[in-house]
């Protein structure tokens, strides 16, 4: 590829690519418009839920890890009765 | 009166077979701050979600004292308890609220998993799904 600064001021189009592709290039983006347009139509519209949202606090903690802990936690609230 | 009627209720469990529940749920009642007991036994504070207490109804600066007091011995517990789990301080407080919210007495309150206050009845509290 030949460094287009170094041709502008003498011959620009050496070859077809040089003499045409910019041409291409603003079609490319004329054409972007519809493509959105086309992606638009394959989106999902999302209604509200009727129920109440649930707040699900510390999402991030596994049914696993409190499993785990149970048996432990329940002990420590036994062995603590004045702040529990 | 309360107390009278909660004897009265413990003595009916004893008659029940429940005599070791029975035994254990007197001693941690008489534990309890008096302040934070009676709080607690009029609905004011209750269980969270989060394994801490919190306020049902705005309480007096005497009775916040009081439940920030055990909370925060609450927390000191949970974490030293969790780094011995190799768990996470809020892991090991969650897994506490599901066993304090289930080991609520009916009367006293507890939060929901949709955040509301909910008064525990005759049969299970409405708990978090993780919950064991």
């Amino acid at each position: 590829m030949r460094n287009p600064e170094l041709t502008r001021s003498a011959n620009p189009a050496t070859n077809w690519c040089m003499a045409y592709g910019s041409h291409f290039r603003h079609r490319a983006l004329l054409a972007l418009p519809l493509m959105g347009a086309l992606a638009m139509a394959g989106c999902i519209s999302v209604n509200a839920p009727d129920k109440p949202i649930v707040i699900e606090l510390n999402i991030n903690i596994k049914q696993e890890v409190v499993y785990r802990l149970a048996q432990d936690a329940n002990a420590t609230i036994e062995t603590h009765p004045d702040i529990f | 009166m309360a107390t009278l009627s909660m004897r009265k209720s413990f003595a009916a469990l004893a008659a029940t077979g429940l005599l070791l529940s029975a035994i254990a749920v007197p001693a941690t009642a008489q534990n309890r701050d008096p302040a934070y007991a009676a709080a607690r036994a009029a609905g004011q504070v209750g269980e969270k979600m989060d394994g801490y207490l919190g306020y049902v109804t705005p309480a007096a600066p005497a009775l916040r004292a009081v439940v920030e007091d055990i909370n925060i011995k609450r927390k000191a517990l949970y974490a030293e308890k969790a780094q011995a789990n190799k768990a996470t301080v809020e892991e090991y407080a969650l897994t506490s609220g599901c066993l304090l919210i289930a080991q609520t007495k009916p009367g006293e309150k507890y939060q929901a998993p949709d955040g509301s206050w909910q008064t525990r009845g005759n049969g299970p509290p409405l708990r978090d799904s993780r919950c064991p």
